[in-house]
């Protein structure tokens, strides 16, 4: 499918400096550090980020792996497109497992149908620190949520993988410095400043590729906590619930057990693109229980050393 | 779908309680960017701690301890946009012990959001942050004269303290100055005009906003500079060298300068991100540029057309310290410019800036938040312009050796107005 732009670009738009400025972030920590990592759950954000790491280094290979921490309860489009997409490049996939981290103790089995989001951050530290990252790029924007709209592009992570968001590095013009002490990292955010109509702006744009869950499709899902879970092995009707057929699509793509569907007819990029214009929900609030818990849920999440 | 054709980047500026983070809630709120869900999620937080029905500091205070205390400890970025263009909100902290904060919020700033309560005029902190703001080189103000409902809507009011703001603002040498009566609490002229206001003839605070001049911080009165932050093996042996443009716009056949070894070359091809080849790359934006010449361009190196920066390991800067401990003559440091890092010495303290007189003082030591004169000796070359010419190719960061914290904003040069 391709796209063509509604009218000509200049070389000022404001998806063009954008694009810039991720791409001015992913070379100064692919410099400065020694042993980066690019985090990529098969999402639009991490694609849209891998996207721009490609572009960053072209001709040139990607100079760092990728890495996708796995709750073992995936979509399987997704996993699919994750796949596909790693291998199209020719990068090298590493895969904290947090099935992995269960099976060897490191985190209590919440069970069949439990949540397993908040364990990935073992997943992700442990993988860090098995490998010796020194920094991790992730898609996070500052717009999903109020304690991410405080967090630097740059973010700095201790010895045990915090963070503290009293003590954030002043960090001023563009002047990124990346430097940590064996043992700490950082996790980098090239599209901090990136709003989720800028993200699909810019996959319209450049014709990113995204899994088909992210476009209109029938599914069969049932009505939990004002969202639309989809059936499947890990989310199975309870007393009350009943199943029914919806036109529906995802906004963000987590976890299978914790990420909710929404009802849309948005087939192509361009409809979602009007869609997202116009939305009165947060991708979050509409589409993600595990923010849910509490009001600083993110906060104490991200504290603990998650994405 | 229409693109928004650019961005404006402000800061907010303000002390403690004048109500900054509620102006930026009611400009989000009255301009429809906050989803239900979010604005519901103030309103449950707003009545959980007994503060109202709505409080619209919440929008933007969203750590724990931000909403327990009731202040603002980090920036916070919010985002909102119109027609005609994106605008990047750093919603900065007011306390004097998180300036570090606010000159992090301010430092990519086009342009300051001052918020001033009627009532109390310039407060001392307030004067610091606008010094601050115009050390890092914001030329413009809009100026929100807020809580205008606690003087009853006072033309003489608003006019005493736009008479001490223009003072202020004229001896920091800020060019464009708006000041705008607000009540942001009520709403009146943050995005509708006021039914109260009738004396006042002016534009609201969203419309100040969207009439202002943006990109403004990549804004530069030299020739086109490319530092150079990666180089990219092109199939078939070739080089090109990747950056992202500053000062004005580099152009295919420009001759250039590579600094600080000083050959002279000339651009043969020019690649952008969204065009591949093209002719032409304006400031804040990431290309790669091959050259006529063979060299061993590398990273810390800086492509550059006359007129040139200076090559140096000397420079006297003005620097705003956030150490803990105190920086004196003989501190040993990091300091990062452009793409380059390298060891670095303060070999002379010139003084610190009183910022309620901007006169400068002599001192043995700069203590946290203090704005001091340094001279610096560097361990190699660095190729800079004077900070008042070009923001990106005239600043630099100082980073401690043993922590590798960033402990200092530096601009090479000192301020008109010191």
């Amino acid at each position: 499918m391709t796209l063509t732009p509604l009218r000509p670009q200049t070389t000022t738009d404001h998806l063009s400096l954008l694009e810039s400025h991720a791409v001015y972030i992913l070379r100064e920590v692919a410099a400065e550090c020694e042993r980066p990592v690019l985090l990529f759950s098969g999402g639009k954000d991490s694609a849209v980020l891998l996207h721009l790491a490609v572009k960053a280094f072209a001709p040139g290979r990607l100079p760092f792996p990728v890495m996708h921490v796995d709750t073992g309860q995936n979509f399987p489009e997704v996993l699919a497109f994750r796949d596909q997409t790693v291998a199209n490049l020719g990068a090298r996939l590493v895969i904290a497992s947090v099935q992995e981290a269960i099976d060897r103790g490191r985190v209590a089995d919440p069970g069949p149908h439990g949540a397993r989001n908040r364990l990935q951050t073992v997943a992700l530290l442990d993988a860090i620190v098995e490998h010796g990252f020194d920094a991790a790029f992730g898609g996070a924007r500052r717009d999903e949520d109020k304690a991410r709209a405080k967090e630097r592009i740059l973010s700095f992570r201790d010895a045990f993988g915090q963070w503290d968001p009293r003590q954030q590095r002043p960090e001023l013009w563009q002047l990124y410095q990346g430097r940590v002490n064996a043992g700490e990292h950082l996790r980098a955010f090239p599209l901090s400043d990136w709003t989720e109509l800028d993200i699909w702006q810019y996959i319209e744009r450049e014709n990113v590729a995204l899994p088909p869950i992210y476009f209109a499709h029938e599914r069969e899902v049932i009505r939990r906590d004002a969202m639309w879970l989809a059936v499947n092995e890990f989310i199975q009707p309870r007393s009350g619930e009943h199943v029914e057929r919806r036109l529906v699509r995802y906004r963000t793509v987590g976890d299978a057990t914790c990420t909710g569907a929404v009802e849309s007819d948005a087939v192509s990029v361009e409809a979602i693109v009007r869609e997202v214009a116009t939305a009165n929900v947060s991708e979050r609030g509409a589409t993600r229980a595990d923010d849910r818990f509490s009001e600083t849920a993110m906060e104490d999440r991200k504290r603990e050393g998650y994405f | 779908m229409e693109l928004t054709t650019d961005i404006l980047r402000l800061a907010t500026i303000g002390s403690v309680d004048d109500g900054k983070s509620t102006l930026i809630g009611r400009l989000l709120v009255d301009t429809r960017q906050l989803f239900d869900d979010q604005l519901d999620a103030v309103v449950n937080a707003s009545e959980r701690r007994g503060v109202g029905d709505l409080d619209l500091s919440f929008v933007t205070d969203g750590l724990r301890a931000e909403r327990e205390q009731g202040i603002t400890i980090d920036v916070a970025y919010r985002y909102a946009s119109t027609p005609q263009r994106k605008f990047i909100i750093a919603d900065c902290p007011g306390h004097v012990q998180y300036t570090r904060n606010m000159a992090t919020g301010a430092s990519t700033a086009d342009l300051a959001l001052v918020v001033v309560d009627v009532a109390h005029g310039l407060k001392e902190q307030t004067r610091r942050h606008l010094c601050i703001a115009a050390l890092l080189g914001v030329r413009g103000l809009v100026v929100a004269v807020n809580k205008m409902d606690a003087v009853h809507w006072s033309s003489a009011a608003f006019q005493g303290v736009v008479d001490e703001v223009e003072t202020v603002a004229g001896e920091l040498g800020f060019d464009a100055i708006t000041c705008v009566p607000t009540s942001a609490l009520l709403g009146d002229n943050v995005v509708d005009a006021s039914d109260h206001t009738p004396w006042y003839t002016g534009p609201t605070v969203l419309e100040a906003l969207e009439s202002s001049d943006a990109g403004a911080w990549t804004n530069a009165t030299n020739g086109p500079r490319l530092p150079i932050q990666w180089v990219l093996r092109q199939p078939g042996g070739g080089r090109t060298y990747a950056g992202m443009v500053n000062g004005d716009t580099l152009h295919e056949g420009d001759a250039v300068t590579l600094l600080p070894a000083g050959i002279e070359t000339t651009i043969t091809a020019l690649n952008t991100l969204h065009n591949g080849a093209d002719v032409r790359a304006g400031a804040g934006l990431s290309i790669d540029v091959a050259l006529a010449d063979e060299t061993d361009a590398g990273r810390g190196d800086m492509l550059a057309c006359a007129p040139l920066p200076r090559v140096t390991r000397e420079i006297a800067a003005t620097v705003c310290w956030f150490g803990e401990r105190p920086l004196v003559t003989g501190s040993r440091l990091r300091l990062k410019h452009t793409t380059r890092v390298t060891p670095a010495r303060i070999v002379a303290l010139d003084g610190v800036v009183d910022v309620a007189t901007l006169s400068v003082e002599t001192a043995d030591e700069l203590r946290t938040n203090d704005i001091g004169l340094v001279q610096l000796q560097t361990a190699d070359p660095l190729v800079v312009d004077d900070y008042r010419d070009n923001r990106v190719t005239g600043s630099f960061v100082l980073i401690d050796e043993v922590t590798n914290a960033t402990v200092a904003a530096g601009m090479v040069g000192r301020a008109a107005f010191l």
